[in-house]
């Protein structure tokens, strides 16, 4: 960190305001060549506003960027990049039928002579660019067929070899897992060693204090707090992004799963809220068993690629198995149809929110009502009144922060809308509720709000499976959890045996090569 | 990425989206009724609307269509089918045979539906066949142009009510209707949800396919009535020629009322007034006395225009 140093890049006084809100209220953030700056705040504060003002998405209605020394404004995100400022964004934005080579070096792909493409001097290129942070795989695959945690890496791969001074990420690791994750250390504190300054945005404050020198805090577009990392107690910064009292803070505002006890489930003879029997499906699922019961929180633990969303998946009918069955109540579901998973009061909230989960040109209020659709309308016509309730009590009970429930949910910042898919699940009243990373990109207070709303749920007698790579959320929120690996069942841990350490051991012991 | 919002160039755009054809009618009239002879006569505004009525029916489904991210080319030969159909069995009086033309557009909007939304058939490639397919079927069925003289049938294509021509009073009572289903209706919500994300629409349990099916096949009744009330107005069935190109119409219509080709979105009255806006401006120029190449530069001008301010919104 060599503070010495001019900044490489300044905001002064930056205001920037949508119908509806001021996302931006008069920041000013300096950014100094050689040092990981964390970005923080709550869900909606404007972190993503304020990347998108430095890298020209937006520009802003008063105050300056100065980037080098002189004032600057960027057109369009790629005169940002090509001045020297890449950008991973919070939704991977990469075009998901293009093979994963073509991603990574679109718009500089090696040429031949008479301009063509040299293919396979771009495969060779993308191949050993990949390797270098640990991704083995097929370039020449349509990106699309790969999970999140790659593509993700893919587009950091992407950023990085675009020769840049200043390198921005916006939630880098939502869709990454711990290995990735420390792989993406790695290259940070590469990126910092080479004197490039790096602007980090996470709601993941363990990552924050790992790898960022100074930290920035906004809150409702201003900046609540600026200055070094190192020597911040956590919960002061937790207490500056909420803007609540320390004291407050620390008397246990912020408790998150009740984890008290584990409960049981009420196995008094009903049958289990879901019961999925031998999910087969060739290549992803070999015979998984999973039953949960009403009023517990089953975690599903496992690495990537272990067959943990399939099974999510293929319980609600969105995966086409070859064999296996799944009931509800003890009733079997027809297979392969996600609106008999519905009606039977089965949701699934998919890890990828932006591909499977919001439709983003629809308001915050129809993407609410969307599932709920059939109980809100009589004979065939819809119902305002009665979605105008529904939404209204859960735009209440999630705290979704949006102008008003008219608002395109594409304009709410990435956390809401996640509120917002919790929301249409919840409308529904469902009996048995299957989330894929529920808290990913969601703010520390939100987080525990949400992780306190499933255990409310479950204590309501519903029952959760629970998916997520944060192991401490899987050991504080679940009861019972299943190991996976290589899409199938491969242990169960319950009572006292919910550990960290006992997961990964369970991880680790099946395997031949672990790398838990 | 895009944000249409702060700058003023943006916002016009966002404006013109909204509101351009009202706005370009609404100029069209002014120009018309300043510089155009005999303009406001009744019988003048008559004839145009009559000649627009068909397109506006077949522009509501394929409003509906396309908000799945869909297209339906086989809407002509539809209208062809309904007339050789109401040709063959209107020795059972007009209504058996409009309702026996009404069951042949649903079956192939079945056809071309079940294409599309079991088989997973590009809709583009699906409707294609049927454009092909469907004319073959019904210039089979009805070799040449067949004349009748069935009353009921003219005075179908001939008769007004309180001094409007049926033919309009049904366009406008199918719009009225369909804006009611898009916005009203579970049906239509899911609709144009499942156009803006199937994969989210599908995980949300909304029954994606059954939607899909039934959307080409809304077209497919629609276009059929369309082709029934075009026969009517003609007192002849003419399967070899009749509805020829108007999926062009149609889609001109849908585009240009400012539903984006990227789905999710629907709007029904600007659809309609899509439809007006190219019938007028073909209607002035011919009465200005400009070549009919004209009118199809124009045309296209306005169809670029209309790309242009709804891809803004489709790229955000
Ligand atoms: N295009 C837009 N149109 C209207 N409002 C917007 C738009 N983009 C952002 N906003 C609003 O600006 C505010 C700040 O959003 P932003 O995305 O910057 O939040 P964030 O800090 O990145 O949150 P998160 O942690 O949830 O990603 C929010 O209230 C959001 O609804
Ligand atoms: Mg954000």
């Amino acid at each position: 960190m060599s503070q010495s140093a001019a900044p490489v890049l300044e905001a002064r006084q930056i205001s920037k305001r949508f119908p509806g809100v001021v996302a931006l209220d008069g920041v000013s953030l300096a950014l100094f060549p050689g040092e990981v700056h964390a970005l923080v705040g709550e869900n909606g504060a404007g972190k993503s506003t304020l990347i998108k003002v430095f890298t020209g998405v937006h520009r802003p209605d008063a105050g300056e960027l100065i980037y080098n020394g002189s004032p600057a404004a960027f057109g369009t995100p790629l005169d940002a990049q090509r001045a020297g400022i890449s950008t991973i964004y919070q939704e991977v934005n990469l075009v998901p039928m293009m093979s994963v080579a073509r991603n990574l070096m679109l718009g500089r792909e090696p040429r031949g002579r008479l301009g063509v493409i040299d293919t396979a001097r771009m495969y060779g290129e993308a191949e050993r660019i990949l390797a270098g942070y640990g991704v083995v795989t097929d370039v020449r695959r349509p990106l699309r067929t790969l999970g999140m945690g790659v593509q993700q890496m893919v587009a950091l791969a992407r950023a990085v070899a675009i020769d840049a001074r200043v390198v921005i990420m916006d939630e880098p690791t939502s869709s990454l897992e711990p290995r990735e994750v420390e792989t993406l250390f790695s290259v940070i504190r590469k990126l910092k060693d080479d004197g490039i300054a790096v602007v980090y945005v996470s709601h993941r404050l363990d990552e924050l204090y790992a790898v960022c020198d100074r930290v920035t805090v906004l809150r409702d577009g201003k900046v609540a707090h600026t200055g070094p990392l190192a020597g911040l107690e956590r919960l002061k910064l937790i207490s500056l992004m909420l803007g609540r009292d320390l004291d407050e803070v620390k008397s246990g505002g912020l408790t998150r799963f009740s984890r008290d006890r584990r409960r049981a489930g009420k196995r008094d003879g009903a049958p289990p809220a879901v019961r999925a029997e031998g999910l087969t499906r060739r290549q992803v699922l070999h015979g998984v068993d999973v039953a949960v019961w009403s009023g517990e929180v089953v975690g599903l633990g496992g690495l990537l690629g272990a067959g943990r969303s399939e099974t999510a998946k293929a319980i609600v009918g969105a995966l086409r198995l070859d064999s296996g069955r799944v009931l509800v109540a003890g009733l079997p579901l027809r297979t392969g149809s996600t609106t008999a998973a519905v009606r039977a009061g089965a949701g699934l909230l998919p890890e990828d929110r932006k591909a499977e989960g919001i439709i983003p040109e629809l308001s915050v209020r129809e993407n609410i009502a969307l599932a709920a659709l059939p109980s809100l309308s009589r004979a065939g016509v819809v119902s305002d009144a009665k979605i105008d309730k529904v939404v209204e009590v859960f735009m209440r009970r999630l705290k979704i922060k949006a102008a008003s429930p008219h608002q395109p949910v594409q304009e709410l910042s990435g956390g809401n809308q996640q509120k917002v898919l919790l929301a249409r699940w919840l409308a529904i009243r469902p009996k048995i509720l299957l989330l894929d990373e529920p808290t990913r990109g969601i703010d520390v207070g939100a987080k525990a709000e949400v992780q306190a709303l499933v255990d409310e749920l479950a204590e309501e007698g519903l029952g959760v499976l629970l998916i997520s790579s944060d192991l401490e959320e899987l050991v504080e929120g679940a009861d019972r959890i299943l190991v996976m690996r290589e899409g199938a069942v491969v242990g169960e841990l319950s009572g006292d045996d919910v550990t960290e350490d006992k997961i990964m051991a369970s991880i680790a012991e099946r395997g031949a090569e672990s790398d838990g | 990425m895009a944000e249409a919002v702060a700058p003023p160039g943006r916002r016009v755009l966002a404006w013109a989206q909204e509101y351009g054809v009202y706005a370009a009618v609404g100029v069209l009239l002014l120009f018309n009724v300043l510089f155009t002879p005999h303009f406001l006569d009744v019988a003048n505004f008559r004839t145009q609307l009559v000649q627009v009525a068909p397109i506006v029916i077949v522009s509501l489904g394929m409003a509906l269509v396309i908000g799945t991210q869909g297209i339906d080319l086989s809407v002509g030969s539809v209208m062809a089918l309904a007339a050789a159909l109401v040709a063959l069995y209107l020795g059972y009086g007009a209504w058996p045979a409009l309702l026996v033309a009404l069951v042949g557009g649903a079956v192939a909007g079945t056809a071309g539906g079940a294409l599309v939304a079991y088989v997973g058939v590009q809709p583009i490639v699906a409707t294609l066949a049927l454009l092909v397919g469907v004319r073959g079927l019904a210039n089979v069925l009805v070799p040449q142009l067949v004349e009748f003289r069935n009353p009921d049938l003219i005075a179908l294509g001939s008769s007004s009510l309180y001094g409007v021509p049926v033919i309009v009073v049904i366009a406008a009572v199918l719009t009225l209707l369909m804006a009611f289903l898009v916005r009203r209706t579970t049906f239509g919500r899911q609709v144009v949800a499942i156009g803006g994300n199937r994969a989210a629409s599908e995980l949300s349990g909304l029954p994606v396919r059954r939607v899909l099916l039934l959307v080409y096949v809304v077209s497919g009744v629609l276009a059929a009535l369309a082709g029934v009330l075009a026969t009517a107005r003609l007192q002849a069935s003419d399967p070899t020629s009749l509805g020829l190109f108007i999926e062009l119409s149609a889609i001109t219509a849908v585009v240009v009322g400012g539903t984006p080709l990227s789905g999710g979105r629907i709007r029904v009255l600007s659809t309609v007034m899509g439809a007006l806006l190219m019938q007028l401006l073909s209607a002035t120029l011919i009465k200005h006395n400009l070549p009919q190449s004209w009118t199809q530069i124009v045309q296209a001008v306005i169809i670029l225009a209309a790309v242009y301010a709804t891809r803004e919104r489709g790229t955000r």
